[in-house]
């Protein structure tokens, strides 16, 4: 079912299309100011590329930039075989996106939404009528498919967006913070039909905001920053750069964060984070390190600790790591 | 970055046929946002008829109109005062469509830019033709009648279609330059509330006093009214020192509607690009 109908009708798997995205050099700048600048991309076909970034990194311009809703400033870019500058049009037959605010029209029902989308794709009535149903189930909106999407959830619009993307099972799919406002269960909901889709040949830019989507999504990461890349690998390489797991030890009084950095340097791959607000020193440790030991050195240390845990990095922990060798470069204004 | 086209592009046929569809699509889709909300018909059906029966009752036994009935003289009036403030459909809906987030949905499909203009135009072309269609039965039912050949009631209905099509590019151009349809019910009233009184289209211009009368007498409003009063065969109560344009309120009348539309046009299509860019 995830095969698309581009693909059976005009038989690109059998063209030498490249059905990836590649962006060089690709920058958005309004005005003077630089909401992105020198974006290199190379996502392959069937793969999933992560945009990983807080509010403001350039995320949603990079997927304004790819999906032809934006004209680049600088550089060039191409998805699925063709240029965003030359041939938006041909590009806009073969992706789905997914914005960040949900983009369906409040005074059609979920049904006519998706049946008019899939018409706009040129599929014929049938195929669209067809294809709206059996997106609507997939979704979990068949009880509210007859109902005028004004009175939706958040969570039902996002959901019924998100169906928009995938009407014409397009080979590229844009998804600009996909599980923002879901609940949990949404959320690995989606995360397996994303995964589902993957497998069947679709190629895949997310943003996000979490390290552990893009972890568990991506095939590759970019790390965005006040519009610049700041790192990029995979899920693999970027913890082994910044650490994967994280050691915490919260105190009692600001005298007790010197000591207790100093405990944990022996089982730190780099120098510890001090709060002072939150009395917390966390650093990255290395691989099998045994929670006792960190107890004990702690203990031996003479530190009064409240508390000591584990946890996975989070993006927050990847800009500490990624600032601390090198510091953010602020928005530049151009000269 | 090697960019080998080998999918053919769609031929000129093929695209021409997703034009037409992609238009019909779109229009469709204000036929059911009416749908669901009919009283967004009100001021093309009710409204029209409510002005007929007031002004028609009102007015009808106190204003005399120098050659005929006053309710022969008032449909022309209406009809053209309708149709200007029929500009406010396509100014809202269009308003409405590029402030929320659904052009940008439409702007990552495969259809063109031309055919969400052209499927708007299209759905409010219909309301308008609806308008005409209302007024013209409750004229009938207070006793409006055509006294002239068929051919010149045909071209009396073509110079209102050509007007309605004139004031839906001038409501499309209100809707891509304002930045909230709640401001599109302001402009009509300051605009277009003057121009229809401030004209002969409830009474004749005889009794308005000196310089309001020769603003009313040059009103494109007025040649519009006369005009349809004519090619009707009703009552046009033109005074004799009505200047060139009412004179000639046929001829002054495609005047104004072609250059309001050299206007209009070019400014609605450009802003609109601009709006939906970027």
């Amino acid at each position: 079912m995830y095969e698309t109908d581009i693909q059976r009708t005009n038989g690109n798997r059998n063209l030498d299309l490249d059905l990836g995205v590649h962006a060089r050099g690709l920058g958005k700048r309004y005005g003077e100011l630089w909401v992105l600048r020198d974006l290199d991309l190379t996502v392959r076909a069937g793969s999933v590329l992560g945009l990983l970034g807080h509010n403001g990194a350039g995320k949603t311009t990079a997927v304004r930039l790819l999906t032809t809703l934006a004209a680049p400033s600088t550089g060039t870019a191409s998805v699925a075989g063709f240029d965003v500058a030359a041939a938006p049009a041909r590009i806009r037959s073969r992706i789905g996106v997914a914005a960040q605010e949900a983009t369906v029209d409040g005074l059609l029902s979920g049904r006519a939404n998706l049946e008019m989308i899939g018409r706009l794709y040129h599929l014929p009535a049938a195929a669209a009528r067809e294809r709206a149903a059996e997106l609507l189930e997939l979704f979990g909106l068949d009880d509210a498919a007859e109902r005028l999407v004004k009175t939706y959830s958040g969570g039902m619009r996002r959901r019924l967006d998100l169906a928009a993307s995938l009407v014409a099972s397009p080979p590229v799919l844009f998804l600009d913070e996909p599980t923002t406002g879901l609940d949990p269960a949404s959320r690995r909901e989606l995360w397996e039909l994303l995964g589902g889709l993957v497998d069947g040949g679709t190629t895949v830019v997310l943003t996000t905001q979490y390290l552990e989507e893009a972890d568990r999504l991506a095939d590759q990461i970019v790390v965005l920053d006040h519009g610049r890349m700041v790192a990029t690998g995979s899920p693999t390489e970027l913890k082994l750069r910044i650490g994967g797991e994280r050691v915490g030890v919260t105190v009692a009084g600001a005298v007790e964060l010197e000591p207790a950095a100093a405990a944990l340097a022996p089982f730190a791959e780099s120098a510890a984070d001090l709060d002072p607000e939150a009395l917390a020193v966390t650093a990255p440790i290395r691989p099998g390190t045994r929670l006792m030991d960190v107890v004990r050195a702690l203990d031996a240390g003479g530190v009064e600790a409240i508390d000591v845990h584990r946890r996975e990095a989070t993006l927050d922990d990847v800009f500490l790591t990624l600032t601390k060798t090198e510091p953010a470069p602020l928005v530049e204004v151009a000269a | 970055m090697n960019q080998i086209d080998l999918a053919a592009e769609p031929s000129l046929a093929t695209r021409l046929r997703w034009q037409a569809s992609d238009s019909l699509v779109i229009a469709r889709r204000s036929l059911a946002h009416v749908r669901q909300i009919p009283e967004k018909l009100i001021d093309v059906t009710l409204q029209p008829l409510m002005f007929v029966l007031l002004f028609g009752f009102v007015f009808g036994g106190v204003i005399a109109v120098p050659g005929g009935d006053y309710r022969e003289y008032l449909l022309g009036g209406i009809l053209v005062q309708t149709i200007a403030f029929g500009m406010v459909g396509p100014a809202t809906s269009m308003a409405t469509d590029l402030t929320e987030g659904i052009v940008d949905r439409f702007r990552t499909l495969p259809m063109s830019r031309s055919s969400f203009l052209l499927g708007h135009l299209i759905a409010e072309l219909g309301a308008m033709l609806l308008a005409i269609a209302v007024l013209s039965v409750s004229g009938v039912i207070v006793g409006w009648e055509i006294h002239a050949s068929v051919l010149s009631a045909v071209a009396g209905y073509g110079l209102l279609i050509a007007f309605a099509f004139t004031m839906l590019w001038v409501g499309t151009l209100i809707g891509v330059i304002v930045r909230s349809a709640d401001a599109v019910m302001g402009i009509a009233f300051l605009i277009v509330f003057p121009l229809t009184f401030l004209a002969a289209t409830f009474v004749p211009l005889d009794g308005l006093p000196d310089g309001l009368r020769q603003i009313a007498e040059y009103n494109p409003v007025s040649s519009l009214a006369a005009a349809t009063r004519t090619l009707f065969g009703n009552p046009t109560a033109i005074p004799d020192s009505a200047p060139w344009t009412l004179a000639h309120p046929v001829a002054s009348s495609l005047a104004w509607c072609a250059a309001l539309l050299a206007v209009a046009v070019p400014l609605t299509v450009r802003r609109f690009r601009a709006k939906t860019t970027g």
